[in-house]
């Protein structure tokens, strides 16, 4: 029975579903590879932009320049900033209609289900490939009540006062190196803004993926809930499998204002070629509730800490994050609280997987400053080893200044037990089926926050996953 | 044609000691077996081997069903031809839902050639079966909703195992004490169960320290082991003996498994004085 599957784990069958790419003919634009000023001020020429905009990216630049590289978290050794296409433009419209989307741009999106998932249950799509969205939609009855919901790009040009407000406010260029490069090279990513009181009930969701080999993409997002408003938004990631690397380096930005909510649902499967290194922060105000549901399955290394700043009395921030770790890859994963006011809470939910010499990190911070009295913050921090090659850590770093202040922590490091195994095989189940069990429940307190599409997918991307873990 | 579960001069070791030392035993589809002995003779060594624990090896000695082979099968391919452990600990497993569970296990069970990834038997079909048999064994149907004995008492757990035999219909069923650490109502319940679940499809075997079990099913073969053997084979009468008068006359009896037992005594208090 297990030969079998040791071979079909090999040659890499069933690990990876999204690895394919279409050759796509007549690129509108492929930059040279590599980074300097010409290359950035090139990006803001072509994309028309403002002045502010351009001085704003070559300023970054220079803040790229002068950062080191982290020399914590995951191994960027192999990083080769001047090895990769920083602008890459595959058409040159954004379309309405996925009947426009040239055909070959088409055929990817089909393949991953985007426009029937569209019909079922979404409220609005935007698809970017490469560097530009190419397809985006918004129901018609929110966009009469005021919604935004676009490029980041075309919001800079339609919405300049909006976006002049806040773009750079959450993060700025010069928190970290990676936030740097983004602020100085970044393209496309989504724009929302909900108008007050304005509930949107189901998902917005946007679609990145990338096609090209030695590909950099850096999206760039700013999603803004206006007091009493609530939005949900998705995204999912995807790239094909190459023996090179490619980078994938957002900027996300939120402000959740007063009694609004924002949840920002991410399911990232990037192809284990890519470097993922992503810098994500809201900011919530006065008794709003802002949570990241996080699931990372792909990428060759991940490094991404999506934090809240409780700002106002009343905020509340919630993480829940799922990490899995296959073969060759190491998630660097975890959450960001920072309390700012007093009577602000804060949870987060961490589960780990690591399966066939994979590693995955737990890395979280809770702050509670100044006179931040009356917090409370709860972190549990689950992981699971699947195999004695692979690894799990966990950094947990908490700052108190207060005394009047609740913060626990809990971890907890697990085995599939050979009890819990024996068990379901004695039921009829195979050991791949038992241990995926085992492992779908595992998570299943995270999945179950998911819509039900996405705890769907969700599950069936951890049984791929799971798929010739017989050894 | 009625199966056969023939177990024949089984020896066992566990991390290398030799536990079973050549058990026979014939079980058939439709008769129930008591197995009794004192603490640390076997019993549950060989509840465990038949269902194939990857800790219990088997160095000698054969374990057939209508004359197949079971040594080298593992777990879920024993269950796939007809065997079930009812567990003595069942695990607990977070985040699993029982339905879920079950669903799975009773597609594999009845389609045992099914391959990974076919479809699982229709919900609507296996939810209407699995409420019917929760309501017959006394249970809340919530417990389906509930994940893998997560929060169960001890007579839950019992139950839960009661009802995988219900729906799984195993032709032989291994009981590990599934009557132990149970108030009296909860023996009752699981008795009843059990006693309306066997029949001439099911040949059960009863691991028990007690009797209650027993007087619902009466076993037509009790079987005493005694330091990794079968010492004797008698009837219902001989369990009713052993309840009342315990294993004294037994050890009498079999003096050279009495000595050792008491080497194996020995033997264990000095591996764990040492550690």
């Amino acid at each position: 029975m297990s030969t079998e599957l040791t071979t079909a784990e090999e040659i890499g069958v069933g690990e990876y579903r999204y690895g394919f790419h279409e050759p796509v003919e007549g690129y509108v634009f492929r930059g040279r590879k590599g980074l300097n000023r010409d290359v950035v001020a090139q990006i803001s020429e072509m994309k028309r932009e403002p002045e502010w905009m351009r001085q704003f990216r070559l300023d970054s630049l220079e803040l790229f320049f002068q950062k080191p590289m982290p020399h914590w978290g995951g191994d960027l050794s192999q990083l080769d900033f001047q090895d990769i296409y920083y602008y890459v433009r595959a058409s040159d419209r954004q379309e309405k209609s996925w009947d426009d989307v040239p055909d070959d741009i088409r055929r990817t999106y089909d393949r991953l289900g985007i426009p029937e998932a569209e019909k079922k249950y979404l409220a609005g799509v935007k698809a970017q490939y490469e560097s530009e969205v190419v397809y985006g939609s918004l129901q018609e009855d929110l966009a009469n009540k005021g919604v935004i919901f676009t490029d980041t790009d075309s919001a800079v040009r339609e919405h300049p006062d909006l976006v002049r407000e806040y773009f750079g406010t959450v993060i700025p260029p010069a928190d970290n190196k990676f936030a740097a490069l983004n602020s100085a090279v970044w393209s496309g990513g989504s724009f929302i803004y909900v108008p007050k009181g304005v509930h949107i009930e189901f998902p917005l969701q946007a679609y990145f993926r990338i096609n090209s080999e030695n590909m950099g993409q850096f999206e760039r997002t700013l999603i803004i809930v206006d007091e009493g408003a609530s939005v949900h938004y998705v995204e999912g990631c995807t790239a094909p499998t190459y023996s090179t690397e490619s980078l994938h380096s957002a900027v996300v930005e939120i402000i959740v204002k007063r009694n609004a909510r924002c949840r920002y649902t991410t399911i990232q499967n990037w192809s284990n070629n890519v470097y993922n290194l992503v810098t994500k922060r809201a900011m919530a105000y006065g008794d709003s509730l802002m949570e990241w549901v996080d699931g990372n399955l792909g990428s060759k290394l991940t490094m991404k800490y999506p934090a809240i700043y409780l700002m106002e009395p009343g905020a509340r921030g919630e993480t829940l994050s799922i990490a899995f770790a296959n073969r060759g890859q190491h998630q660097d994963a975890g959450a960001k609280m920072v309390h700012c006011a007093p009577h602000t809470s804060s949870r987060i939910i961490s589960k780990s997987i690591s399966k066939g010499g994979g590693r995955s990190s737990y890395r979280g911070l809770v702050k509670m400053q100044g006179d931040a009295h009356h917090c409370k913050s709860n972190v549990v921090c689950d992981a699971l080893i699947l195999d004695p090659q692979s690894r799990s850590d966990t950094y947990p770093y908490i700052e108190v200044d207060q005394d009047d202040v609740a913060v626990e922590h809990e971890a907890s490091v697990s085995k599939i037990a050979e009890e819990q195994l024996l068990y379901l095989m004695s039921r009829g189940l195979t050991e791949p089926e038992a241990s995926a069990m085992i492992v779908t429940g595992f998570i299943e307190p995270l999945v179950k926050e998911l819509p039900m599409e996405y705890a769907v997918e969700m599950n069936r991307l951890i049984e791929l996953q799971m798929e010739g873990s017989v050894g | 044609m009625s199966s056969v579960l023939t177990i024949r001069d089984l020896q066992v070791s566990v991390e290398d000691v030799p536990i079973l030392r050549g058990v026979n035993l014939t079980l058939r589809q439709g008769e129930v077996h008591a197995l009794m002995g004192p603490n640390g003779s076997g019993k549950s060594t060989l509840a465990y081997a038949l269902v194939g624990h990857p800790k219990y090896e088997i160095t000698g000695g054969s374990v057939e069903i209508d004359g197949q082979s079971l040594n080298a099968l593992d777990p879920c391919e024993r269950a796939r031809l007809g065997l079930f452990l009812a567990f003595q600990y069942p695990v607990t497993i977070p985040g699993v839902k029982v339905s879920d569970f079950l669903r799975h296990a009773v597609t594999n069970i009845r389609n045992p050639h099914r391959k990974e990834g076919e479809g699982l038997i229709p919900m609507r079909e296996f939810r209407k079966e699995l409420k019917q048999l929760m309501e017959e064994l006394g249970m809340d149907t919530e417990f389906a909703r509930r994940y893998l004995n997560e929060g169960f008492s001890g007579g839950e757990k019992k139950r839960m195992e009661i009802l995988q035999l219900a729906l799984l219909k195993p032709k032989f069923a291994i009981l590990d004490e599934t009557d132990s650490g149970l108030d009296s109502d909860a023996v009752r319940v699981v008795s009843e169960g059990l006693r309306k679940l066997a029949g001439p499809q099911m040949g059960v075997l009863i691991i028990t320290h007690h009797e209650r079990l027993l007087e619902y099913n009466v076993p037509q073969y009790t079987h005493v082991m005694l330091a990794g053997k079968i010492v004797e084979t008698g009837d219902a009468t001989l369990a009713h003996e052993l309840h009342n008068h315990g294993y004294a006359q037994i050890r009498e009896r079999h003096p050279v498994e009495a000595a050792e037992e008491r080497d194996r005594q020995q033997r264990f208090a000095t591996a764990t004085a040492g550690k």
